[in-house]
């Protein structure tokens, strides 16, 4: 048995490991361990990767590419691959991933079970929507080809399905062509709400890729950064020679050693002497830099991966992420509603991001992205009173017909999950009833 | 365009050096391995990351000693070799080894007796070209033996003393041996060490020391390196304590 802790370090219960290497194998290994759950690179936050006292089938070692269309840019891989790995190796050869989430540090097989997004939604939809195919494992020991036109709704169940219709062992990905690692960004300070969506509507057309922080200490004077990017053409990289350096400095960078963060401090270090003055600094900082720029796409989409074990900084407790999507209608008056509740509450967050989702609805039955707008916001653990913060913050999020993400979430309630995902009822004919996991257990029968 | 073969190609760390050489520029591989589909598995896998490098599947049995004679002179008729990793091996159940003979027999085999002999078959055309590289996957275990794997380290030992004398007589040619080290890494071979919660290195950093290593022609490579200091100190512990060490 070993222990195993999900990105917030809420808990660290034992779990009954077994290492899945051979994709000819995975049938074998979940009929002789189950119930059980897959792990990818454990970086949701929550319980919906943990099966605690339970078996967990860690799938990092599912990690070959099977095939690649140079012409058509269709990948083949194994669920256990990196989003890392794939962007690392294509980008130079023209290709990249449609759409990653802010780590790179995560598998094939988790973007599909929390069908994740990123900051260009409006544009491209989410993770599920550039998949063409899935090799899923079932613990009955069947292994199912899907496809969009002979499975849809298994498919549908599966993409977001949190890992509970089977075991992901492969997958066909859509890339999309890329002329050069970099992006035209732009950075714009803005003061209130009406202001960000002005923002962020008048960006969609022109901007590939939006997405803002906010001061959520910054009361009723709202402020916040607007970023927003287009991948440039090798035309455009080309035609400024210090890019070359650059990417030279960048790569050195990558692979060089990480900085992390050595230990777990004893208090978290993100708290009510240090978030203030932070956000006060991280601001000035960000203004400082409004207007436009260059940056490599790993920097601009995955700030955080340069360092390692961030979320040791929150301490011993660990932390909550409370990601909400409410729909635009009423979005404007529910985010400042929960601004507000933080406000009053003395809780703060730093990571607080602010964006618009795109006029799609996501291919997946239990998928989080929808038309609105969504906001996320970190929280060391502080027991009760973190947990009274959410309370307050769910009823605005039913209140606005809004829905939590499950990536993210160790503790919402059941009524609010079952009315943020209407299309549970369709969801659970599908589950693999030898999988398993603890948000399951809290959320659904099983 | 390098040559390089691969003993042992579905073994996870050589896997990753497969990695780290396909995506540095493109070569000729010659993956060597037991089972035909894994080693195509592997194949494809690099072909997908360097589709310009020329990658070719071989199957032998790595206990028989006329096969691995066999599979080497193919391997050289085709075209000469710049380096040879020999990576295979089985990290055996101490407590079957003590138990069961034949157990013991066939960990000292695989680990011990089949590595020595791809590398011997390797020498010769070696030596006759005066180049190249033969790299061996040795294992801090040999260094010492100690009562929770001591076949397995003995393995190991012989591997170790054998690259130690092959260094000494290809002094004064191109042909150089490399003796890599690695202590517990995280691999499949490892997993249920991993799964009782023991901390072990990436096999990426695993891999990264072992390229570099051969690159450089380094005669022992400790990986990761603090494994050089911890095996100094163990290997001088007075017996009178080390046989009082439940390790």
């Amino acid at each position: 048995m070993k222990a195993v802790s999900a990105w917030g370090r809420l808990s660290d219960d034992l779990h009954d490991v077994q290492v899945l290497t051979d994709r000819t194998q995975v049938t074998s290994v979940m009929a002789a361990h189950q119930p059980g759950l897959a792990f990818g690179n454990g970086r949701s936050y929550g319980d919906v990767g943990l099966n605690p006292q339970g078996h967990l089938w860690h799938t990092t070692g599912l990690n070959k590419l099977m095939s690649f269309d140079e012409t058509t840019g269709r990948l083949v891989c194994e669920a256990g691959v990196l989003l890392r790995d794939i962007q690392r190796l294509f980008v130079p050869r023209g290709w990249m991933l449609p759409v990653t989430p802010g780590t790179q540090l995560i598998t094939v097989g988790g973007a599909i079970a929390n069908d994740v997004h990123g900051k260009n939604h409006h544009a491209v939809g989410s993770f599920g929507d550039h998949v063409l195919r899935l090799t899923l494992a079932r613990t009955s020991g069947e292994v199912l080809q899907l496809d969009w036109t002979t499975a849809p709704e298994l498919m549908a169940a599966t993409v977001g399905g949190l890992g509970l219709t089977g075991v992901v062992v492969s997958a066909e990905l859509q890339l999309r062509r890329v002329g050069s690692p970099w992006l035209q960004t732009e950075t714009l300070p803005y003061q209130g709400l009406p202001e960000f969506f002005e923002l962020a509507d008048a960006s969609e057309r022109d901007w590939e890729h939006t997405v803002s922080w906010i001061d959520c200490l910054s009361g009723p004077r709202l402020r916040g950064i607007f970023m927003r990017g287009n991948h440039m053409s090798q035309a455009q990289a080309e035609a400024r020679p210090s890019l070359r350096a650059a990417l030279a400095a960048q790569q050195r960078k990558a692979s060089g050693k990480a900085l992390a963060m050595p230990f777990v401090p004893p208090v978290s270090l993100v708290n009510g002497l240090s978030l203030k003055p932070f956000n006060v600094a991280y601001y000035q900082l960000q203004k400082l830099k409004s207007g436009l720029d260059v940056a490599h796409y790993e920097p601009f989409f995955y700030p955080l991966d340069n360092l390692q074990h961030w979320n040791r900084m929150y301490g011993p407790r660990g932390f909550y992420q409370y990601q909400s999507v409410v729909p635009r209608e009423g979005g404007e008056a529910a985010v400042q509603a929960m601004l507000d509740a933080i406000s009053a509450s003395g809780e703060g967050s730093f990571l607080a991001v602010l964006k618009t989702f795109g006029n799609r609805e996501a291919k997946g039955l239990l998928s989080f992205p929808m038309p609105g707008v969504t906001l996320a916001l970190d929280f060391p653990s502080r027991g009760e009173r973190t947990l009274r913060l959410f309370s307050k913050l769910d009823a605005i999020v039913r209140e606005a017909g809004g829905r939590l993400y499950m990536a993210k979430d160790a503790r919402m309630p059941r009524d609010l999950f079952e009315a943020g995902y209407p299309r549970l009822s369709e969801f659970i004919k599908h589950r693999d009833t030898g999988i398993s996991s603890a948000m399951s257990r809290r959320l659904m029968e099983y | 365009m390098q040559h390089i073969v691969i003993i042992g190609a579905t073994s996870v760390m050589a896997e990753h050096c497969s990695r780290l050489w396909v995506q540095a520029s493109p070569v000729r591989l010659t993956l060597v391995g037991r089972d035909e589909a894994r080693t195509q598995r592997v194949a494809d896998d690099l072909r997908v990351r360097s589709p310009q490098s020329d990658v070719q599947v071989m199957t032998t049995d790595f206990v028989n000693a006329a096969a691995i004679a066999q599979t080497v002179n193919a391997i050289v008729a085709h075209a000469p070799v710049d380096v040879v990793l020999i990576a295979h091996g089985v990290l055996s159940d101490q407590a079957a080894c003590q138990d069961d003979v034949i157990a013991c027999d066939a960990a000292l085999q695989v680990n011990g007796v089949s590595p020595v002999l791809f590398a011997e078959a390797f020498t010769k055309p070696m030596v006759a070209a005066n180049r190249g590289t033969i790299a061996i996957i040795g294992s801090v275990a040999g260094d010492r033996g100690r009562k929770t794997n001591y076949v397995y380290g003995a393995a190991k030992g012989l591997v170790s003393r054998y690259a130690q004398g092959m260094q000494h007589r290809l002094v004064h040619t191109n042909v150089k041996v490399v003796l890599i080290k690695p202590g517990p890494t995280d691999t499949p071979m490892t997993s249920d060490l991993k799964a009782k919660g023991q901390k072990m290195a990436s096999v990426e950093q695993v891999a990264q020391d072992i390229a570099k290593g051969i690159a450089v022609g380094k005669p022992v490579v400790y990986t990761p390196g603090i494994w050089q200091v911890i095996m100094l100190v163990v290997m001088h512990l007075p017996r009178v304590i080390f046989n009082k060490l439940n390790i």
